[in-house]
C-alpha cells in the first residue's frame, strides 16, 4: 500500500503534510510539558480564526504580504538562485509605494493607486537586481549580496523618512485614500478586521508567477538554467540574462509585499527599528509550499493561521505565543529534513513488501 | 580445483524486476575472471551482495571454500574482497598516503606514523609495478594515477580478490594498457580478480574466462581461448550483432565546416588548440583520433561558441560564425552531442518532452508570442520516441530516470531531428552497451548518406576506425596528419597521438 502511494502523484505532497502534522504534534508535546493544554490551545487557534470573522479577515490580511514573499524565494529558486534579500525588497517596495503615494497626493485613484502599487514593485525589482546583475557579472554569491542588501534598504528606507516624510509617530505621513487599498466593506464583512484589497493582488501575482514558469519560453529558460546552467548555456541559453531577470521578477514580487503592507495594512510606513520578518518568513513559506504557486498559497495559509490564531491562543488557552513560533519553526525544520521522513517511508515501504 | 569465490544459486530482487535469478559465479584462485553483460544486466547487484552491501535473498557465498556471509563492506575486507570502484572514493586534498591508510591507519605510541604509512604505501607500489608517488596530492595527479591509488588501497587492506567495476571507463587508451599490465601482474602475484566491464576488446586482451549475463540470469562462463569476440557478443545481447562499419563510398560534397588558424585557450588560459586548420565536408565523417587532453575538447568548445576564439576564423555552411554567441551558431546549422551527455547535453530534472526542445523551444511551432505550447511539444517528443526508440514510460518521464542509453538517444534524436548541416559528436557511445552503440554509430552513418557533414571526437580507435572517412590525429593543439582509415592501422594512429610524425613513412 505504501508502495503505491509513494509512486503516486500524490507522493511529492507527502513530505510537508507528515511535516504540519508533526510539528503541530511536537509543538503539543512542548505545550505538555510546559504544563499548558495543547487540545485547549489549537481549538483556540482553530475556533478563533474560522469562526470569528474579525480573525478570518486578520488571518487573510497576514497571508497576503506572506505569499508575495512566499512566491518571491520560490521564482528565484526555481532558476537556482537563493534570495535572501526578499526583506530588503519587500521595505524598499513598501517605502516607494508610500513615497509616490504620498508625492503623487491629488492624483485620482483610477491612476494613483496603480501607480503606487507599481512604483513599489519597481523598488523591489530594483534592490533584486542588483544582488542579480553582481551574480550574473562579477560572480558574487547572490546569499552574501542579498542578506548586505537587507541592511542598506533597513538604513536606506529609515534615513529616508527620518529626512524627508517624517511625521509624528516615527513614521511617514499617511497615504492619501487615492491611494489605499483598504476597504470599509471588507473590513466591515470582517467586523472591523484590517483586511484589504491586497488578496487580489497576491491571487494575480500567483497567476503571474505560474504562468511565466510553466507557460512561457522565459519561464522555460529560467527552470533550465535553474537546474543546470551548464546545459542551459550548451543549449544557446544566456545564463547571466536569466539570472538577473530571475531575480529581477523575484524582488517585484517582494516590492508588491511590501506595496501591500504600505498601501493596505498600515496605510504608511514606520521607522522599523529592526527588520520587520515578513521576507524572511517567506523562505519558509517557499520551502513549505515546495516552490508552487499553489504550495506557497496553502503554507502562507497555514503561517497566517498560527500567528493570527496564536493572538487568542495566548488570551483563551493561556499558552504564550512564543510557544506557536516553536510550532512553526518545528515545521520548518522538519520539511528541511524531509530527507529523514523520506527514509523513514522507504523503509516502511521494504518492510511491506516483505510481508 | 579450489575456487577463490563461488557464488552459488543467487538471487536478488528489487521492487518490480528481478536483477539477479539464480546466479551462480565460480572464479578460480589466480585468474582474471570476466563479469560481462550490457548495462543494467545484473552486475552491479551481484558485486554489491558479494562486496556486503546488499543480501541476496536466496543462495550461498563461499571464499576459498568455506561458507561465509557478508554482511557489509568491512566483512567483505576481513575476508580479502577489494573493490577498485568506477567513481573513486578518495579525498583530493590528501596526499595518495594519506588516502591509502585512511581507516586503519599506521599508529606508533597512539599517534599516526605517517613515515610508516608512506614507506608500506611505496613497498606495495614497487612490489606491483604501480610506480605511484605517496606523497603526492590526490587532485594534483591524474585520472590513471588516481585508480592505481585505489588499488593500492585495496592491496594495503590485504585483498587477495579484487574487483574491479568497469575500471577503464575514464582512462585514455595508454592508460587502459598500463592498467592490463597491473591487473596480468597483479594476477602473477597470486591475486585473483573480478573484472567487471561491457568492452569485448579488454575480455579478450586480459581475462582467462568470462560469464556472461544477460537479463539477471547466466547466460553461460566459457573459456576466453575457445571462444571469439562476435560469439560472445551475441551471448550478451542475446541476437547477432552487426558492427557498423562505413562502407558507403566517400564522396564528399561542399565544405561544411572551415576551420582556418584558430587558437583557443584552456581554463587556465594556455593554448589548448595551436593555428590549427580543418575543413570538413558534405558527405563525409572526420575522426578526430587522439589521446584526452591534446585540445579536442576546446576545439569542439570554441566552433559551439562555449568557448573564447583567441585567434582564427571558423566558418560554417559559408558563414563566419567566428565569436558568435552559440544560439546563432545552431541557427547557423550546428548540431552538438557533447561529451558529458548529463551535465551538457540534457537538463536531467527536465522532462523528454522539455528536453527534446532544448534549442527550439522559442520558435514555432513550439512557441508563439513568448508562450509555450505544450501540446506540439508532447507530440513531437512522441514521434522522437518511437523514431529512435528510446524506451520509456512516456514522454513525461523526466530525462534523469532514464539509463545511460536512452539518455543519449534523447540528445541524439533532438540534434537529428534539427537536420543541421554539421554535426559534431563528442564520445557519443562513451560509457554505453553494445547495442546502444550500434544503434548510434548507424545513426552517424545515416547522417553522412544524408549528406550531411560529421565531426567524431573519439578516444576509442575502434570507434574512430570504423566510421571515419577520413581520420585527424590531434596531438598539442594541432592536426598531426589526417589518413584514411583504410591506409593506416591502429599503431600508425598510436603513433601519431603520442606525436611521432615520421611514423607516416615507416608504417
Amino acid at each position: 500500500m505504501i508502495q503505491r502511494f509513494m509512486n503516486g502523484k500524490l507522493y511529492p505532497l507527502f513530505v510537508p503534510l507528515i511535516s504540519v502534522v508533526l510539528g503541530l504534534f511536537f509543538g503539543a508535546l512542548i505545550m505538555l510539558a510546559g504544563g499548558y493544554h495543547p487540545i485547549l490551545a489549537y481549538q483556540s487557534i482553530f475556533e478563533s480564526v474560522f469562526l470569528q470573522p474579525y480573525y478570518t479577515g486578520e488571518t487573510i490580511r497576514t497571508m497576503i504580504p506572506l505569499v508575495l514573499s512566499g512566491l518571491a524565494v520560490a521564482f528565484a529558486f526555481r532558476t537556482g538562485l537563493f534570495n535572501i534579500g526578499v526583506e530588503g525588497q519587500l521595505l524598499a517596495g513598501w517605502f516607494v509605494s508610500v513615497a509616490a503615494a504620498i508625492l503623487c497626493d491629488g492624483w485620482p485613484k483610477i491612476l494613483l493607486l496603480p501607480l503606487s502599487i507599481l512604483a513599489g514593485a519597481a523598488a523591489g525589482a530594483v534592490w533584486g537586481l542588483i544582488p542579480g546583475f553582481l551574480k550574473a557579472r562579477f560572480k558574487v554569491h547572490e546569499v552574501i549580496s542579498t542578506i548586505m542588501m537587507n541592511y542598506i534598504a533597513l538604513y536606506t528606507t529609515n534615513y529616508l523618512i527620518k529626512h524627508y516624510l517624517y511625521t509624528e509617530g516615527e513614521r511617514t505621513p499617511t497615504i492619501p485614500d487615492a491611494a489605499s487599498l483598504a476597504s470599509a466593506t471588507l473590513s466591515h464583512l470582517t467586523q472591523g478586521s484590517r483586511l484589504h484589497w491586497g488578496f487580489i493582488v497576491a491571487l494575480l501575482a500567483g497567476l503571474l508567477m505560474w504562468f511565466i514558469l510553466w507557460q512561457t519560453t522565459r519561464g522555460y529558460e529560467l527552470r533550465a538554467v535553474g537546474f543546470s546552467p551548464d546545459a542551459a548555456g550548451y543549449a544557446g541559453m544566456n545564463v547571466g540574462r536569466n539570472i538577473l531577470l530571475s531575480m529581477t521578477f523575484s524582488g517585484m514580487f517582494a516590492g508588491l509585499a511590501g506595496a501591500m503592507e504600505g498601501l493596505g495594512t498600515y496605510q504608511y510606513m514606520m521607522i522599523n527599528p529592526a527588520f520587520v520578518g515578513i521576507g524572511f518568513s517567506g523562505i519558509a513559506v517557499a520551502l513549505l509550499g515546495m516552490n508552487t504557486s499553489l504550495g506557497v498559497f496553502l503554507a502562507g495559509a497555514l503561517f497566517a493561521t498560527l500567528q493570527t490564531g496564536g493572538l487568542t491562543m495566548q488570551s483563551e488557552a493561556g499558552v504564550p505565543i512564543e510557544l506557536i513560533n516553536i510550532v512553526i519553526a518545528l515545521i520548518i525544520f522538519l520539511v528541511g529534513s524531509s530527507y529523514i521522513i523520506q527514509l523513514v517511508l522507504n523503509r516502511l515501504a521494504k518492510r511491506g513488501e516483505k510481508r | 580445483m579450489s575456487y577463490a569465490i563461488e557464488m552459488r544459486h543467487i538471487r536478488k530482487e528489487f521492487p518490480g524486476i528481478v536483477a539477479n535469478d539464480d546466479v551462480t559465479l565460480q572464479v578460480k584462485e589466480g585468474e582474471i575472471h570476466a563479469l560481462f553483460g550490457e548495462n543494467g544486466a545484473g552486475k552491479s547487484t551481484l558485486m554489491n551482495i558479494l562486496f556486503g552491501l546488499y543480501q541476496p535473498d536466496a543462495g550461498e557465498i563461499y571464499v576459498k571454500g568455506q561458507k561465509v556471509k557478508i554482511s557489509d563492506p568491512n566483512e567483505a575486507n576481513r575476508l580479502g574482497i577489494g573493490m577498485v570502484h568506477q567513481h573513486f572514493m578518495l579525498i583530493d586534498k590528501f596526499t595518495v598516503a594519506e588516502n591509502i591508510v585512511l581507516g586503519s591507519e599506521p599508529t606508533r605510541g597512539g599517534k599516526l606514523d605517517m613515515n610508516q604509512a608512506v614507506r608500506m604505501v611505496r613497498e606495495l607500489s614497487d612490489r606491483y609495478g604501480l610506480d605511484v608517488d605517496p606523497l603526492k596530492k590526490v587532485e594534483d595527479i591524474t585520472i590513471g594515477m588516481q585508480q592505481r591509488v585505489e588499488i593500492l588501497k585495496t592491496l594495503y587492506r590485504g585483498s587477495d580478490i579484487l574487483i574491479f567495476d568497469e575500471p577503464t571507463a575514464v582512462l585514455t587508451p595508454i592508460e587502459i594498457k598500463e592498467l592490463m599490465d597491473i591487473m596480468k601482474r597483479l594476477v602473477r602475484e597470486g591475486k585473483s580478480i573480478i573484472l567487471i566491464t561491457h568492452k569485448l576488446k579488454e575480455i579478450f586482451e586480459v581475462s582467462d574466462r568470462c560469464t556472461v549475463i544477460r537479463l539477471g540470469k547466466v547466460i553461460g562462463t566459457v573459456n576466453i581461448s575457445e571462444t571469439n569476440p562476435s560469439r560472445l557478443a551475441e551471448m550478451m545481447v542475446g541476437r547477432k550483432v552487426r558492427t557498423p562499419v562505413n562502407d558507403t563510398p566517400y564522396a564528399p560534397k561542399e565544405k561544411v565546416l572551415e576551420v582556418k588558424g584558430l587558437t583557443v585557450l584552456d581554463n587556465r588560459k594556455v593554448p589548448a588548440v595551436r593555428q590549427l586548420d580543418l575543413e570538413v565536408h558534405g558527405g563525409e565523417i572526420l575522426g578526430i583520433a587522439g589521446v584526452d587532453g591534446n585540445g579536442q575538447t576546446e576545439l569542439i568548445e570554441a566552433i559551439a561558441g562555449l568557448r573564447h576564439v583567441q585567434e582564427g576564423q571558423i566558418k560554417l555552411n559559408g558563414q563566419d560564425i567566428t565569436g558568435r554567441r552559440t544560439r546563432k551558431i545552431v541557427e547557423a546549422g550546428l548540431g552538438y552531442i557533447p561529451e558529458d551527455r548529463q551535465k551538457h547535453g540534457l537538463i536531467l530534472d527536465f522532462t523528454i518532452s522539455e528536453n527534446m526542445v532544448l534549442q527550439t523551444y522559442y520558435r514555432g511551432p513550439y512557441a508563439r508570442a513568448g508562450v509555450l505550447n505544450h501540446k506540439v511539444m508532447a507530440r513531437k517528443a512522441k514521434q522522437l520516441i518511437q523514431a529512435f526508440d528510446v524506451r520509456t514510460p512516456s514522454e513525461k518521464t523526466l530525462a534523469r530516470s532514464l539509463s545511460g542509453g536512452n539518455q543519449q538517444k534523447v540528445v541524439i534524436a533532438r540534434e537529428m531531428d534539427r537536420s543541421p548541416a554539421l554535426l559534431m559528436a563528442a564520445q557519443p557511445t562513451r560509457g554505453l552497451d553494445l547495442g546502444a552503440i550500434e544503434f548510434i554509430h548507424n545513426q552517424l552513418l545515416e547522417e553522412k548518406q544524408k549528406g550531411k557533414a560529421v565531426l567524431l571526437v573519439s578516444f576509442e580507435l575502434d570507434e574512430i576506425l570504423h566510421l571515419s572517412d577520413r581520420i585527424a590525429v590531434i596531438y598539442e593543439g594541432r592536426i598531426m596528419d589526417i589518413v584514411k582509415p583504410k591506409e593506416t592501422n591502429e599503431n600508425e594512429l598510436g603513433l601519431l597521438m603520442a606525436g611521432r610524425k615520421e611514423a607516416r613513412r615507416q608504417a
